[in-house]
């Protein structure tokens, strides 16, 4: 399956997305890092954001005459937010993660609760993300937090493309692999052994 | 000439253009790939194309400033170049622009240019001849946190080796942006080996080492991390390394150094050219 969603995201929607399908998210997207998902969870959301997109992401913004530029937006580690991504779901109800690396058992369990989805955006493709960003509709928390960590909501356009590696299933292409390569694994280590 | 301008428009161009020799590499990759993987590759060599056009940054990581210098024993305008390196980088920062990456560990405070203590890095090599030869190399953090040293008993030979790089490799999974180039240093004490992985990155790939052993063990490395079906950003396939390159020097009998550089797919690299007569060659 290849399509593309449009926010606010429904429950429906987004359960009917399988691990392995590759979507593209149009409509608002907001980010969030470390910092700003803690002060969330303390004061609660600054704009509504259920059925949105959350990006992990600290991107290099410009200003430019009557509002801001996004330069590069690629994604950041989403393992650090395992933190706070399960308390994150359940009150906020944003239904689709876009982030790299992908996250732990307590945001699986998570998005299953929900029904949502977390998606693999592609490492380093910082000018593939900012192309796709049609527009900075506003920016919370920069004072307090500076570029990197503020929230910025952002209007995007068939941002993609995202590879839904964990569901509300309870399937994870991430723990599937590590099973495949542990196998694989156990076969390289006889092959060296055996060789010259 | 001027020195510093043609020195940070070949920062720039690390920055925003990818190396035909990677571009290649990533291309193949993605023609014997599927599903997740061969996306990951589609999106990777589309983020390329934008960022050549619209001369963006690859990355929004941009890097830490690297630089090899060969310099000829007779080389005359050493003085100039010194004098020229950080203030390309400088240069480079504001016009690209690049992400200021330089922080101090004890303060925590960030110049702003890509400068400061011992950065940019330089590596000073002493050669025959009288021209110059500046290799730069912008390298990501994310990828840097993944390089390792081993410093492995000797008994275990060059097996020990092998089973060292891919154990490491395969262990970092998606973390540094796979497909990665991989330099391995061998011998020399620990601090050299590490140093001889790194420059082995400055080797274009496609291209083998010279010593039909080497070339040999590099083949063997890519063949077997490539079967641990890691795959581009970890999400599974056949591409896990674009490349393994190896470079070694003698070691001590006692030890057996072992040095893993780790480079994400946006292996950025510039090379400028200095002759005699202070001509500029930017390739």
């Amino acid at each position: 399956m290849n399509r593309v969603l449009t926010t606010p995201v429904s429950e429906k929607d987004a359960r009917a997305l399988k691990a392995g399908d590759v979507i593209y998210v149009s409509g608002t997207m907001f980010t969030a890092r470390d910092e700003a998902h803690k002060m969330m969870l303390e004061r609660g959301s600054p704009l509504p954001v259920e059925g949105l997109a959350l990006f992990h992401c600290g991107p290099v913004a410009q200003e430019a005459g009557t509002g801001w530029e996004i330069l590069a937006a690629g994604p950041t580690t989403s393992a650090r937010m395992e933190l706070f991504e399960a308390e994150f779901l359940r009150k906020f109800r944003t239904r689709i993660i876009v982030g790299k690396g992908g996250m732990g058992e307590k945001t699986l369990a998570a998005l299953g609760e929900v029904g949502a989805v977390y998606t693999h955006f592609t490492g380093g493709a910082g000018a593939l993300a900012a192309k796709a960003v049609k527009r900075v509709a506003a920016v919370h928390w920069l004072e307090e937090l500076g570029m990197p960590e503020a929230i910025w909501v952002m209007e995007v356009e068939r941002f993609g493309p995202l590879v839904v590696a964990m569901d509300s299933h309870g399937q994870s292409l991430y723990k599937d692999l590590s099973v495949t390569v542990g196998k694989n694994m156990e076969a390289i280590r006889a092959r060296i052994k055996g060789g010259n | 000439m001027n020195l510093t301008q043609e020195l940070g428009r070949a920062i720039g161009n690390a920055a925003t253009i990818l190396p035909p020799d990677v571009v290649r590499s990533l291309e193949a990759a993605r023609d014997r790939e599927e599903g997740p993987a061969r996306v990951q590759l589609e999106a990777i060599l589309e983020n390329v194309h934008i960022a050549r056009g619209g001369r963006v940054p690859i990355c929004q990581d941009t890097g830490t400033i690297t630089f090899f210098v060969k310099a000829g024993t007779k080389f005359r305008h050493l003085d100039a170049l010194v004098r020229a390196l950080p203030e390309a980088a400088r240069t480079a920062t504001k016009d690209v622009p690049l992400r200021p990456n330089t922080v101090h560990p004890f303060t925590g405070k960030n110049p702003g240019d890509n400068t400061g203590r011992s950065i940019p890095a330089i590596t000073w090599e002493m050669v025959e001849g009288d021209g110059a030869e500046v290799h730069i190399l912008p390298k990501g953090g994310g990828s840097e946190n993944c390089c390792a040293l081993k410093m492995l008993p000797p008994g275990v030979g060059l097996k020990g080796v092998k089973e060292a790089v891919v154990e490491h490799v395969v262990s970092c999974g998606g973390l540094p942006c796979p497909p990665t180039v991989i330099g391995v240093g061998i011998g020399g004490g620990a601090d050299l080996s590490l140093k001889l992985g790194k420059k082995a990155l400055l080797r274009p790939l496609g291209e083998r080492h010279p010593e039909p052993e080497v070339a040999a063990l590099e083949a063997e490395l890519e063949e077997l991390i490539n079967a641990s079906g890691v795959g581009p950003m970890g999400l599974g396939g056949k591409t896990t390394v674009l490349a393994v390159h190896a470079e070694y020097a003698h070691r001590h009998p006692a030890s057996l150094p072992l040095g893993i550089v780790v480079q994400c797919w946006a292996h950025r690299r510039a090379t400028v050219r200095i002759r005699a007569d202070g001509k500029l060659e930017v390739a």
